[in-house]
């Protein structure tokens, strides 16, 4: 399978919800040391729901498409189910298989969300090891 | 300057491809990432299989037949090296995992006993983070103070300050011979005459130049030159550490164990001799060997023919990719560089462009090639690297400029 499908370069190309909030409740950044991809994410919440959310930064077509599907994914969610997202979660939305340096560049959106949420540090999926 | 894909070649690439299982079959890949790591010679595969079927066993100390078998061909794959780079004697040669381990060994070893607080190490920007990181590191135990030979915006050093840089503060010089990104070819002699001059220590990392050219240590008069194997056709996990004989003489122990020790007590040990001073524990016993077999391969074929074959490919690819609308191919001009070209198109990251080139079986490397302070040099995060050996042919890079130009129409009209 290709991993330039349409799908996620029309996300590259018109990514959804692209840009900031002016008074965003959680706002977190980090970037990936291994190639430079950088991602923001800008959550309004309301009663514990995600009432809003924006991504900026930049990076490879897969980092932004990823950022893209999973605002999304977790516009009008409960903030606590966005805890249970995955890295498989991320890979079926993607729709793609990754090989493992990639598989970083799809996570990057994810893991923010998390950081910046939750306070999770870790790479989606690699959590649980790093708390042992 | 054009150059004619038909022309007269330096080597015989189709009977080198031979050499290398890996581009037997149909549709062999387009192997663009030798600067990071080398394919591996047949002889190489062979002469390791050899050992490990045939006198398998630890070096040193065996009172037997086939231990005494594995001691000869590990000290005689030393003995090739240091033929190899024109080393004096063979003691001058010491076995590390890699580069990284012989710049560590000489940071641990000489740098915590001739480092000081009011000590200066002369570096370059384009070092890679194996020639930098240990300085760092050295600098943080001692309170020395590290110091930076810039570089010009076509990729050259900027050596007409060298004369302020070099003080009598200078205790060590630590540069690269050839750049891993831009391929520069450093004018290490005349560094090292120059360092020399203030009595600086020099060491030459030539993780890229020594699998490239003709290497001879003694005329570059450096005092350690660290490479690695898996750079010049051999296997991963050996590298080699060269040191003028009275400085490692005169160096502690870097790792502690067996095989580096003259007796031992309770309390302390007296130390071996070099090289065996820095080899503690079991080396890398097989993929000696298969080193000493690498220096062979290549002695056979010419380091000169090899530089020339790699100069006719690296002009070849410069002419090429300059015809793509949108790229910007970092530091020199071929003739001055050496196998390796660095580039970017404008609006594609280098990771798409990478992942673009692997669907059509292109192998480059894209990112920052650990060497972050020279992309910040240039004010880019990452580029692509294609990088050419022995075994590359011109039509390696029709199969790159192939790949870029369906990554542009793929990728680059979606820029918004």
């Amino acid at each position: 399978m290709n991993i330039y499908e349409e799908d996620i370069l029309d996300h590259y190309e018109n990514p959804s919800n692209y840009g900031t909030l002016e008074k965003p409740d959680i706002s977190y950044e980090e970037d990936n040391p291994l190639c430079g991809d950088q991602i923001r994410m800008d959550l309004e919440v309301e009663d514990g729901v995600i009432k809003d959310v924006r991504f900026s930064g930049h990076g490879c077509t897969i980092s932004q498409a990823a950022a893209s599907m999973l605002t999304e994914e977790v516009k009008g969610q409960a903030l606590d189910d966005v805890k249970k997202l995955s890295k498989d979660d991320i890979l079926e939305m993607l729709g793609i298989p990754l090989g493992p340096v990639r598989l970083k560049c799809g996570l990057l959106a994810l893991k923010v969300l998390k950081a910046g949420a939750y306070g999770i540090k870790g790479w989606p999926g690699e959590e649980d090891d790093e708390e042992e | 300057m054009h150059v004619d894909r038909n022309e007269f070649h330096p080597l015989e690439v189709d009977r080198i491809r031979e050499d290398f299982p890996i581009f037997a079959g149909d549709s062999p890949i387009a192997y663009l990432d030798s600067a990071a790591s080398s394919q591996t010679a047949r002889c190489v595969l062979e002469a390791m299989d050899g050992y490990y079927e045939s006198y398998r066993s630890n070096i040193h100390r065996g009172i037997y037949h086939i231990s005494e078998e594995a001691t000869a061909a590990y000290e005689d794959a030393r003995q090739k090296i240091a033929r190899f780079i024109s080393a004096r004697r063979a003691s001058q040669v010491v076995f590390t995992r890699n580069t990284t381990e012989s710049i560590n060994l000489v940071a641990h070893s000489w740098g915590n006993a001739n480092i000081g607080r009011d000590d200066e190490i002369l570096l370059t920007v384009m070092e890679h983070h194996s020639n930098l990181v240990p300085w760092q590191l050295l600098a943080e135990r001692t309170g020395a103070t590290l110091r930076f030979i810039e570089v010009t915006d076509e990729g050259l050093l900027q050596l007409d300050d060298l004369d302020q840089l070099l003080t009598e503060r200078t205790k060590l010089v630590a540069i690269t011979h050839v750049s891993n990104v831009l391929g520069t070819i450093n004018p290490v002699w005349e560094i090292t005459a120059a360092a020399h001059s203030v009595g600086a220590t020099v060491l030459i990392d030539a993780a890229q130049s020594v699998p490239h050219l003709p290497v001879d240590a003694q005329a570059l008069d450096c005092d350690f030159l660290a490479f690695s194997g898996h750079k010049m056709c051999g296997p991963t996990g050996v590298g080699v550490l060269y040191g003028k004989r009275e400085l490692l003489e005169e160096m502690p122990p870097f790792l502690g164990g067996g095989s580096m020790i003259r007796a031992v007590q309770r309390e302390r040990s007296t130390y071996a001799d070099v090289p065996a001073r820095f080899e503690a524990g079991t080396p890398a016993i097989a993929e000696a060997i298969g080193l000493g077999h690498a220096v062979d391969y290549l002695e056979k074929i010419g380091l000169d023919a090899v530089h020339a074959h790699e100069q006719q490919i690296i002009d070849y690819a410069h002419q090429k990719l300059s015809e793509i609308d949108g790229i910007t191919i970092y530091g020199p001009k071929p003739r001055m560089k050496a196998g390796v070209i660095t580039f970017n198109l404008e609006g594609i990251h280098p990771h798409d462009l990478a992942g673009v080139l692997d669907t059509t079986g292109v192998a480059v490397r894209a990112g920052h090639h650990c060497a972050q302070p020279l992309m910040q040099h240039y004010g880019v995060i990452a580029t692509a690297r294609a990088s050419f050996y022995l075994y590359n042919t011109m039509e390696d890079v029709d199969r790159l400029y192939d790949g870029a130009l369906k990554a542009q129409n793929l990728l680059a009209r979606r820029q918004g």
